[in-house]
């Protein structure tokens, strides 16, 4: 089975406290800490399982700036065949609509049986593999948390839904599939697997390559575009306690008890 | 700008889901004075009491009724909207994982701007339409201007809009089963599969100590179990918790997992995102344990400690036991 992945590099919540810049048109980027897309890093690990079980190959594509090399040759490490990097200027302010066009060029260029995206990224969105499936016209499953392979020509997918239960689906290759976490245990990347890739050549593709008109993606083309980053105002928030740990705990202590805490 | 607004209905057992009245609050945001239209998708006469209950809330009902249609298949669905919708449709949809698996392509083939999980509105500028929407996992807010002339596909985040409750626009169910053509898919669903029960049930605990990322490594969960014995509550969980299999499913908290409604809510080392907020119901008076001031569960918690949970869970713990 050849698999194409979507991946992306995001600035990593886990690691990172997220805060507006001084005139509100970005996140401070500074000593931001980056790293692949959790959910994409789901989906590449459930691809090789594909791949291993089946045979075929993996392919992991990124759409970024030239730093986004460096997670293409992770996710290479992890055990995917093949990576390529999509950057072009022309590229900067697409919305969903734009990157899941470019993206769509891309899974043109090959013959992917399936395709796969994280069910969300960093702007917490979740449109791109919904998007690409209906430019591709294939059919889609989102947040899947399953994947079983039926036949040459299916599979059996399983979807969290709410509630924590799982709507099990039947669906025909090719299709798009967005990869909900927690569907495998990722693959742990050492530096001597980095190291290995650490010379594989990954090209990359800008919009002429892909025959991409410039007009028809980017900040121009975009139907949505952001004004601004911001805090909310919210009401009081927490009332933050103060003091020593020790001066803290018993605080919380009373607390507690008043509000029925501690049996 | 008149745009024709309509509202997907989520229903489960002859009920509308509580996002069903939202999405009406969420319409008159965007349109003061629109009376927006339903679609309710399904089949038999669950439908029809679905139907009737939603007629006085909005100003019309759509009804659809197939077989074909009793289980909600995205794909499907959405031939029938292709079919149906007005060119310059806005259409709302609830944030959830069925609004996830329909409104984004649903988007590409209306030909129209996609907004996905929108938690305010800011008003119309002409055909720019201001949205608010939070990012990296509720750490940030942003605004978005999307342009809507050509009609909108938006994701209403559920529980933000207040549901409207006035009954007041005294429509009427239409029934427009006759406009459903090919409903074929490519996907076709099977079962759902319910989740599994655990050793513990938290929906029925009335204090829950429950950890997030903060916890950092499995072995640290023993640090909330002592709490939660100390406190004579029960250890639940936030969703990497369960992704990292830490700690079984049953003990997750969110919509993708449990909905609890505990007395006091102890949240250690938890972010605080709308999917795990979703899971706790009830009002219940929070505690929040966090490192990172700018992590949301401090504007939701009613009180706040900022510090790493390793270093002050165990001496909460120790005083509780001491003071015993």
């Amino acid at each position: 089975m050849e698999i194409l992945v979507c991946v992306k590099r995001v600035p990593d919540t886990a690691e990172n406290e997220i805060e507006v810049n001084r005139d509100g048109s970005d996140i401070e980027r500074d000593d931001l800490v980056y790293s692949v897309n959790e959910w994409d890093n789901y989906a590449v690990e459930e691809a090789i399982q594909i791949v291993d079980k089946v045979g075929g190959a993996v392919t992991v594509v990124s759409l970024g700036d030239e730093d986004s090399e460096e997670i293409v040759r992770r996710e290479m490490a992890m055990g995917a065949n093949n990576g390529i990097l999509v950057s072009d200027d022309a590229f900067e302010g697409s919305d969903g609509k734009g990157v899941a066009a470019i993206l769509k060029t891309v899974a043109e260029k090959g013959s992917y049986d399936l395709i796969l995206t994280g069910a969300q990224a960093d702007d917490g969105a979740g449109q791109i593999g919904g998007m690409l499936a209906a430019m591709l016209d294939l059919p889609y499953a989102s947040v899947v948390n399953s994947i079983e392979v039926v036949s040459d020509s299916q599979l059996k997918v399983g979807r969290e839904i709410e509630g924590g239960n799982q709507e099990l689906n039947e669906i025909g290759l090719p299709c798009v599939l967005s990869i909900q976490t927690g569907i495998n245990e990722p693959r742990y990347v050492g530096i001597r697997g980095i190291r290995k890739v650490a010379s594989v050549d990954i090209p990359i593709w800008g919009a002429a390559d892909l025959g991409l008109d410039a007009s028809n993606v980017g900040q121009s083309a975009a139907g949505v575009k952001r004004v601004d980053y911001f805090v909310p105002e919210f009401g009081e928030g927490a009332e933050i306690l103060e003091g020593s740990d020790e001066e803290i705990a018993e605080k919380l202590i009373d607390l507690l008890k008043a509000k029925g805490g501690i049996k | 700008m008149a745009a024709q607004v309509f509202a997907y209905i989520v229903h489960k057992n002859g009920v509308a889901d509580d996002t069903a009245l939202e999405l009406v609050s969420a319409a008159r945001n965007i349109f003061p004075d629109t009376s927006p239209t339903a679609i309710v998708t399904g089949s038999g006469t669950d439908l029809d009491g679905v139907c009737n209950d939603l007629a006085a809330s909005f100003g019309e009902v759509w009804k659809f009724d197939h077989e074909a249609l009793a289980y909600p298949n995205a794909e499907a669905i959405r031939k029938l909207l292709m079919a149906v919708l007005p060119a310059d449709a806005v259409v709302l949809f609830p944030h959830d994982t069925f609004g996830m698996d329909l409104a984004p392509g649903l988007s590409i083939k209306l030909n129209s701007v996609f907004v996905s999980d929108a938690a305010g509105f800011e008003g119309l500028d002409g055909n720019n339409l201001k949205v608010i929407r939070q990012e990296y996992s509720g750490q940030v807010s942003t605004h978005l201007m999307a342009d809507i002339s050509a009609g909108a596909v938006i994701n209403v985040r559920p529980g933000i809009f207040q549901p409207d409750e006035s009954r007041s626009a005294g429509g009427q169910v239409v029934d427009k089963s006759s406009k459903i053509g090919d409903l074929s898919v490519g996907r076709r669903f099977l079962e759902v599969v319910e989740a599994e029960a655990g050793d513990v049930d938290i929906t029925k605990e009335d204090i829950l100590v429950s950890v997030g990322r903060g916890i950092e490594d499995q072995d640290n969960i023993e640090i909330a179990e002592e709490l939660a014995e100390a406190v004579g509550g029960v250890v639940s969980c936030s969703r990497p918790i369960v992704d990292a299999k830490w700690l079984e499913k049953p003990r997750q908290v969110g919509t993708s997992g449990q909905t609890v409604k505990p007395k006091v809510y102890m949240a250690l080392g938890i972010s605080g995102s709308f999917q795990h907020m979703g899971g706790i119901k009830g009002n219940p008076y929070i505690i929040a344990v966090n490192k990172n001031l700018k992590a949301p569960i401090f504007q939701i918690a009613d009180v706040g400690v900022v510090e790493d949970l390793l270093d002050f869970v165990p001496v909460l713990t120790e005083k509780i036991q001491e003071g015993k």
